[in-house]
Formats: C-alpha cells, sequence, structure tokens
C-alpha cells in the first residue's frame, strides 16, 4: 500500500487545519461543519462549530465560556481512546497544558501526524501530563520558541511570591494570570508550597475555577475579592486576569504588588513594559528546552511549526537534520489578551 | 551570589523607595559576612576591579551557541549580558526522555500527576545519571569568592573563569554577575539608598555611615559589627571627611506671624548644586580635599579645577556655581558640568567652576556647628578671605529690616544686591541668627522663600497611566496651549506633568480622562481638547528653554499642575506667542536658556 503524503492527510486553509480524509478542522478559526478541539483557551476554542469533538473538560470549558449552544453538536473523547472519522483515525492524549488539553494524534494509513495545540513538558498538579507520542509529523507551538525561554521550576518563583508576602505583610499581592489554567496552577502551587491562607478571586475568574474544583482539582480555600474591605485584604494574594492588575479595580487593595505568572516574564523589558513589580516565570506553554526535546523524542522526522517564535525552531530543526517549516496559521496567540482586555475595560466604572 | 542577584532582580522591578529600603534591609539582615558587605560595596559604587569588554561576553557566547539563535534572541532580549545569561547552555544534561515513549499513557484523572514531580522530565530523573537540578554540579560562587577573585585575576585567566561562573548560576545569578563583571548595575539604587538601608539594621542614623564612610572599606565587617551592636563603632580616620548637611524648609506666608525680622540673616538662594568642600592634612601633613554633594556622594572627580582652591584645612558649605567673567551664569549653563565621566581642559575653560560659600562647618581641626549661625558666618568671611582665592567667595547677605522689606528685595534681586548675578538667584535664604548646624531638617531654624514660579493656562491634551501606586491612574499628563497652525487654531504640546495636584484632584482627573477618551494607544489616552471641550490646567513652571526635541520649540523646567481650570473653557487658555515673549525677554537678557524667574 502506497504511503499517504502528510499534506494529504492535513492541509493549512483559511478556516485552521483541515483534514480532507478524515472531513473535520482541527481548532478552527472560524466556524466550521466538524471541529476538533485541542483545549479550551479562546483562541484554540471557538463558538459557533457543527458538530465538535474534544475532551469532556474542554466541552465543559466551553460552555461556561459561551453558554450552553456553543456548537450543534458535541461528543466528548477519552484520553487514549481511538475513534474512526472518514478515511482516518483519531485519538486524544494529554497535552499538560490546561485542564482537558489534548493533543490531537491523526493516523491514515501508516502515518501518524500528532497536532498537540498548545502543551508543556513540565509538572502541573491541575492536569494530566504530557504524554509523549511517537508519530511521523509533530506539529508544534512555538510561543516560547527561543533559546532564552527557560522556564525553570515553577515552585522557585511560588517561593518568590511567599518571601514578598512575608516581607511586606501589609501590603496586597496581585497576581495576573490567565483565568484558564494560570490562575488555578498558581493556586495548587500556592497548596503545595504550604500556602493554607485564604485566596481571594477576581470575578472573572471564579467560575472556571469553581469548574476545577468540581473536578477534583484541590484548590482550598477561595473567596471573591468583592465585598472585602480594603484592611481586610493586607498581606492576602488575589488572583485576576493580567489586564485588571492595572486598572481601578487594583484601588480597592492595600498597596498592592503587582505580580503577574507568565512565561513572558523572563524577559526583563516585556515585565517592565507592563509595570509589573514582581514578575513571576510560569508558564504553561513548553520552554526552549521543553520544545527541543520532545520534537526529538516524538522521532518525527518531519515538523510543522505553527504559532510563537517559527523561525528559530525551525532553524534548530534543520541543524538537526529534520525537515521543518512554519504553517504560518493566523489566529492563535497568547490566550485572552483580547477577551480579557474586553471585559476588564467594559467594567472599568 | 544567588541570593544577591536576586535581590538586584527584585530592586529592579521596585518603583517605591520605601520597598526598595525594605528589600535591602531585609538582604543585610539575612545574609552574613563579608557577603553583605561586598553587596554594599557593589550598590555604592566602591567596588573596583578591571571591568570584562562586552565583546568578550560575546566571545564565550559564540562558543556555545548557534549564531543564527543567538541573532534572533538577541534581537528579542535587546541586552546582551540578559541574553546570555538567559540562553546559557546547561552544562549537565537535563532530561532523559527517550524511555518515556514506552511508558503507558497516564491515568485520565487530572489529580493524578504527582503535584510538582508530574512531569515526565523529572519523573525519569531517578534514574538518569544527571537531574534537572544537577547534584554532580558544584555550587555556585559566592559575592565573596566572585569580587574578590576578579580582583585579583589576570586577563588572560578571566574568560575561563567567567565561563565557570556562568555554568555554576541560574539565570538570575548569571544576569547579575555579567551586569557586575561587564560595570553595568544600573538598578536605580543610590548610595545613600544603600546605607540608609544598612544604618536601618542598628537602627542608626543612617549621618551616621556617612560620617564614616570614607574610613571604612569592603567588605565593612567593622561597619556591620558595630550596626548589630556586636562592636564599637569604627573609628574614622579620614582627613576630610564629610558632614551631613543641614536643610531648610520651605516658607509659607503664614510662618511670617511668628518671626521677628531682627531674629534673622538673609542671603540669596542661589541656582546651582549645593556642595561640601572639604581639606584636611593626612598622617603625612599633606593636603587632602574632597567635594560632595549634599548627600555625601563624592564628586571631586567631576571638579578637579577646584581642587587647587581648597588649601586651607576646613569644611565649607555652598553653592558650585559656573562664573564667566565676574558673572555668574544660569543653571542651564553649570548643567554642561554635571554628570560627566571625564572632564577635558574645554570643558573646565568654557565652564570655569566657582564655589560661593554661606557656611563653615570646620575651621582646622575646630568643629564649629556646635556654634550659632551669626558666629559660623563671621568665621567664614574670616577663613574666605584669609583663602584669598578667586574661585570662591562669599554669598553676601541682604540687608532688611522689616519682611515687606525682603519682599521686595525678594521681587528684584537685581536692584537689592544681586547685580548682574540676578537672574541666577532662585529666591531668598532665611538662617536664624542662632542656629547651630544640624543634620537634616529642623523645624524653624533655615527658610527657603522661592521666586514665585511662572504660571500659563494650558489644556489637557493626554494621559498617562504612572507608575507603581499610580498604575492605574491616568496621572502624567501632556499638556498644550494655542497656535495658529497649519491648520488654523491648534493645540501644540508644550509640556508634561504627573505632580502637584491633590490625591481628590487626581481622582477627579483619572474620572475625566476615562470619560472624555477620544482614542487609545497602549498606555496613553486621547483626551478630548477642543476649543469648547476639554480641561484647562494651571501649569506652574520654574523657568522655560529652547528645545528642538519639542515641536512647540519651548521645554518647561519642573513644570507642576498648580489649579485645576474646571470654570475655564479651553478656547481661552494661553498661547503659544506668551511662552516665546518670556524666551524672548531672556534672549535680550543675552541669558542662553534659562528665563528670569519670577
Amino acid at each position: 500500500m502506497r504511503q499517504m503524503r502528510p499534506q494529504d492527510i492535513l492541509i493549512r486553509t483559511p478556516a485552521g487545519l483541515c483534514c480532507k480524509p478524515g472531513g473535520f478542522h482541527i481548532d478552527p478559526v472560524r466556524p466550521v461543519e466538524r471541529a476538533l478541539i485541542t483545549h479550551g483557551h479562546s483562541d484554540h476554542a471557538r463558538a459557533g462549530h457543527g458538530a465538535v469533538l474534544a475532551t469532556q473538560e474542554t466541552l465543559d470549558l466551553m460552555r461556561l465560556r459561551y453558554g450552553d449552544d456553543f456548537a450543534a453538536t458535541t461528543q466528548a473523547i477519552r484520553y487514549g481512546e481511538k475513534i474512526g472519522l472518514g478515511d482516518v483515525t483519531v485519538a486524544f492524549h494529554p497535552a499538560g497544558h490546561v485542564l482537558g488539553s489534548a493533543q490531537i494524534a491523526v493516523t491514515c494509513k501508516d502515518t501518524c501526524i500528532v497536532a498537540s495545540g498548545d502543551y508543556k513538558d513540565a509538572p502541573d498538579p491541575t492536569c494530566a501530563p504530557f504524554e509523549l507520542v511517537p508519530c511521523d509529523v509533530f506539529i508544534t507551538e512555538a510561543t516560547f520558541g527561543l533559546p532564552v525561554f527557560r522556564h525553570g521550576d515553577a515552585m522557585e518563583q511560588i517561593r518568590k511570591l511567599l518571601t514578598s508576602v512575608a516581607l511586606f505583610p501589609e501590603r496586597a499581592h496581585l497576581v495576573g494570570a490567565y483565568s484558564l489554567g494560570k490562575a488555578q496552577r498558581v493556586i495548587a502551587l500556592l497548596r503545595l508550597a504550604g500556602h493554607d491562607a485564604p485566596i481571594y478571586l477576581h470575578g472573572a475568574m471564579e467560575k472556571i475555577t469553581n469548574y476545577y474544583q468540581e473536578r477534583g482539582v484541590a484548590l482550598g480555600e477561595l473567596r471573591p475579592v468583592r465585598s472585602m474591605k480594603k484592611a481586610d485584604l493586607a498581606g492576602s494574594i488575589a488572583l485576576a486576569p493580567p489586564s485588571a492588575t492595572s486598572d481601578v479595580w487594583t484601588r480597592r487593595f492595600p498597596d498592592p504588588v503587582t505580580a503577574f505568572a507568565s512565561g513572558w516574564m523572563r524577559v526583563r523589558a516585556r515585565a517592565r513594559q507592563g509595570g509589573i513589580e514582581l514578575p513571576l516565570v510560569i508558564s504553561d506553554h513548553a520552554d526552549w528546552d521543553g520544545l527541543t526535546t520532545t520534537i526529538a523524542a516524538t522521532g518525527a522526522g518531519e515538523i510543522w511549526v505553527t504559532h510563537g517564535q517559527e523561525d528559530a525552531l525551525v532553524h534548530w530543526c534543520k541543524t538537526r537534520g529534520l525537515a521543518a517549516w512554519p504553517l504560518d496559521l493566523v489566529g492563535y496567540g497568547d490566550e485572552e489578551e483580547t477577551d480579557v482586555a474586553a471585559a476588564t475595560e467594559g467594567g472599568e466604572t | 551570589m544567588n541570593r544577591f542577584a536576586e535581590l538586584l532582580d527584585r530592586l529592579g522591578y521596585e518603583p517605591g523607595r520605601n520597598n526598595k529600603l525594605r528589600l535591602l534591609s531585609a538582604y543585610f539582615r539575612e545574609v552574613g559576612d563579608p557577603d553583605r558587605g561586598y553587596a554594599l560595596a557593589a550598590l555604592t559604587g566602591a567596588l573596583s576591579f578591571k571591568h570584562a569588554k562586552p565583546g568578550l561576553i560575546r566571545d564565550l557566547i559564540a562558543e556555545r551557541t548557534d549564531p543564527v539563535l543567538f541573532g534572533l534572541s538577541y534581537d528579542y532580549v535587546g541586552d546582551l549580558s540578559e541574553t546570555v545569561a538567559l540562553m546559557w547552555p546547561k552544562t549537565a544534561s537535563s532530561s532523559n526522555i527517550s524511555s518515556q515513549a514506552h511508558h503507558p499513557p497516564p491515568q485520565r484523572s487530572p489529580t493524578s500527576g504527582e503535584g510538582q514531580g508530574g512531569g515526565y522530565r523529572e519523573r525519569d530523573a531517578d534514574d538518569s545519571t544527571q537531574s534537572l537540578h544537577g547534584h554532580n554540579k558544584p555550587p555556585p560562587p559566592t559575592l565573596t569568592e566572585v569580587v574578590t577573585t576578579l580582583r585579583t585575576l589576570g586577563k588572560t585567566e578571566l574568560p575561563k573563569q567567567l565561563a565557570r561562573w556562568l555554568d555554576e548560576l541560574d539565570e538570575t545569578g548569571r544576569w547579575a554577575l555579567l551586569k557586575l563583571v561587564t560595570g553595568a548595575m544600573r538598578i536605580g539604587i543610590s548610595a545613600r539608598l544603600a546605607k540608609t538601608a544598612a544604618a536601618a539594621l542598628g537602627p542608626k542614623d543612617p549621618h551616621e555611615i556617612e560620617l564614616l564612610w570614607p574610613g571604612l572599606a569592603p567588605p565593612y565587617t567593622d561597619l556591620f559589627a558595630w550596626l548589630e551592636g556586636k562592636a564599637d563603632k569604627p573609628v574614622n580616620r579620614d582627613p576630610a571627611p564629610f558632614r551631613p548637611v543641614m536643610l531648610a524648609h520651605a516658607l509659607e506666608d503664614t510662618d511670617f506671624a511668628a518671626m521677628n525680622p531682627a531674629d534673622y540673616i538673609a542671603e540669596w538662594k542661589w541656582d546651582g548644586i549645593r556642595v561640601q568642600a572639604v581639606s584636611g592634612r593626612d598622617p603625612r601633613g599633606h593636603i587632602v580635599a574632597r567635594l560632595f554633594s549634599r548627600s555625601g556622594e563624592d564628586i571631586t572627580g567631576s571638579f578637579p579645577d577646584l581642587l587647587p582652591s581648597l588649601h586651607l584645612p576646613g569644611a565649607l558649605d555652598g553653592e558650585l556655581l559656573v562664573m564667566r567673567e565676574g558673572r555668574v551664569q544660569s543653571f542651564n549653563v553649570l548643567q554642561q558640568r554635571l554628570n560627566r565621566k571625564t572632564v577635558s581642559p574645554k570643558l573646565t575653560k568654557e565652564y570655569p567652576i566657582h564655589l560661593r560659600t554661606y557656611d563653615l562647618l570646620g575651621d582646622g581641626d575646630e568643629d564649629l556647628r556646635s556654634q550659632p549661625f551669626a558666629e559660623r558666618r563671621a568665621r567664614l568671611e574670616d577663613f574666605v578671605s584669609r583663602l584669598d582665592d578667586p574661585r570662591i567667595d562669599l554669598s553676601p547677605t541682604i540687608a532688611f529690616d522689616s519682611w515687606d522689606g525682603l519682599k521686595a528685595a525678594r521681587a528684584d534681586p537685581h536692584q537689592a544686591g544681586a547685580g548682574e548675578d540676578a537672574d541666577a538667584v532662585e529666591g531668598v535664604m532665611l538662617k536664624r541668627r542662632s542656629a547651630l548646624y544640624v543634620p537634616g531638617r529642623p523645624k524653624g531654624e533655615w527658610w527657603k522663600w522661592k521666586r514665585d514660579p511662572h504660571i500659563i493656562d494650558a489644556v489637557l491634551m493626554y494621559a498617562q497611566r504612572g507608575h507603581g501606586k499610580r498604575s492605574s491612574y491616568y496621572s502624567d499628563y501632556t499638556f498644550g496651549v494655542w497656535t495658529n497652525g497649519d491648520d488654523g487654531e491648534q493645540l501644540v504640546p508644550v509640556g508634561k506633568a504627573y505632580f502637584g495636584f491633590t490625591d481628590e484632584e487626581l481622582l477627579q482627573i483619572d474620572r475625566f480622562v476615562r470619560r472624555n477618551t477620544t482614542e487609545k494607544f497602549g498606555p496613553v489616552r486621547h483626551v478630548v481638547h477642543a476649543p469648547d471641550q476639554g480641561l484647562v490646567l494651571e501649569v506652574a513652571f520654574e523657568g522655560l528653554q529652547r528645545s528642538t526635541r519639542h515641536k512647540s520649540g519651548v521645554a518647561m523646567r519642573f513644570p507642576r499642575i498648580s489649579r485645576l481650570r474646571w470654570d475655564k473653557p479651553p478656547r481661552e487658555a494661553d498661547r503659544l506667542e506668551t511662552l516665546e515673549k518670556m524666551l524672548k525677554n531672556d534672549d535680550e537678557n543675552k541669558i542662553l536658556v534659562t528665563s528670569g524667574r519670577g
């Protein structure tokens, strides 16, 4: 039997990655008939598709975000479960990015392509760990695709935060974190570090955080910020969407220390630009070492690079004798930079 | 080194002075000798070793990384030390994941990850020879090791040693090391702030450290022992020590009621740099002379042309000025002499430095600070006449017998005795005859009575978010005045101000900005500014200079918001011609750039 060419299985279209023999798109940026969704971040999971296939968690998170009618029909798939679609078989494997996140393995005849979505190989107590899936073609993100991005140990960053809380007990520590994934991970790490005081939440992250708790992620005692008196927030840690940490909302805190948990915080200029006083290098994406080790370990001979710093990663692949090129998909980026900004700007009175 | 690096890292992001102090004090308290002493030395600029050139750092990274990847990274980060610190390759192999492919898929439950150890890279570390954190790695160098090694290291050994340290340190540690060895710390900490933080260990008065400082050397173990109450105060054997300065309060109209003119001596307030010029004899009998800023920083190196004039042992308090043909030049001229790394003969010739004195703190070995000001003034007059040097003169006193009389003098210094130097006068100083020389700002002893600022009405055009505590407020304002431009009547920006208003006024302006934004550009908002719509700000400023950098052609000195003119429609705000006229008056007075203040 003749082996399929990879581009006969998956091809780039304006709506996103399209699998013609399977009759579906992966993480489409426009409404399509059938969509396979890797994870719940808004740049990957959009409303308005016909049929959606994703993990139960991803479907639930989409429902929380877009309402019950976000798609005409939905189907949940378990990690490791195989489903036949047209001429291909698909399977979802943990991506270690956020709760419910998956890599999608598409197999057609003897060729296996893994679309990994966003992923990280670092430990995260709030989601299933990344699983390495051997494949012929590996589609990787490149959000932190430069060798300067090394996230290090997230626990060290949590220690840095707690040291600051101890040093400034009369101030509040306001941690900017994306409301899906990062916020819950920061809370879980704080608990692991032994911080058992109540942690305060911005209204925009309550729903998703509650959902994490319902799914059995232990986050300890959480309280909404609203209705708290300013003086009572001294010495506390509060989490908020990044854009809220520099707006009127912060005035309810006593002399807040502005922190931000993100891989971008590795670069000083980025942190300064955002007026961040306490940068915390905690990322839900693989860092440079994570990307390159994973690429090598998949055994794939061909690497397709999607959103981020594609140039450096493609170059690295080529120096390792791997065929590689950028996919130039548009519409993916730092999740929530847009949707959170919109949410808080609207509520700034 | 990593702990010091952590401190530098945190200080670099912290905007508040008090918080910086807290971070520094915590470090000094927590870290032992001699590391903390070398840290204090690094922060006060007291370390000296031959610095590594950026070329050396480039060579080191070029040997270890792909040039394309380095180029892309450097482009992105924009700072050589930081780029190298971040992409320096790990020596120990940090992963061993090939076997992972054969592991069964993990269970589905989201909580099944084993907390911190959930990632596959680390889970396999047990059976590999090197873990992520490298058990076999030598410990990172201490700050002491770095500093003492660098002092003695030959140039040829430097690259190898540096590479070894870079292997041992983490990202932040590498960054700090590279900043240290290239001599480019720049983290917004003054020497004074670092000493103040050390003083908090006592707590002691930071002035005491300033007094001792010239006699101390890194790693300052004697200083820390004294601060922590474990030893006696170190003795300063420095022949030309700094003495903490006395400062004045700003005079308000209501203060006069309680003051008797006969109790005070008045002098001109010169618009220069407050300095302390100290001379003494070292054990061999040679004169040692130093010039200190009012915070105690040694600025001798910037003014070598003044040193020969300081030939009598004593401590003078006065104003540093530029004098040409017997006339004091404006502050803008003096600025040419400030913050210079090298002082060329051309510079000293074109900008001849001068010291105008107004107090004498010590005469020979005699400390005069416990004597009344009137007595010190008499001693000063005698001292200056003994010096007999054209570069050092006396600041004249102003004769007055009533507050109204002094007010008239302040309004017209030219007629009241300042003569040709009147343009360098920024007000009047009042000193109580009986005042002892007390460090700090004792109440009611010295007063400064500045000339009234210029005032214009300008229109708020753009607003930007502030920093730190003000990051949620639009607190930086660009304002403009009317001019007849290409498109007819239009506003042209003439300045920026971010203080002068009360907290309540800040809230009001912030609200106005949010409700009247026409466009947003990142942190900047365009605020409505039309003839009938907008906010008029009364702006006070000290002076004006021509500027090619500003579209309006003028730049203000020390602008601040003095009042909000909610009552005034923008069309009635001032015009650019008004400002241009101020400049013109100055030009006629043949002053380079300042305005006639007042």
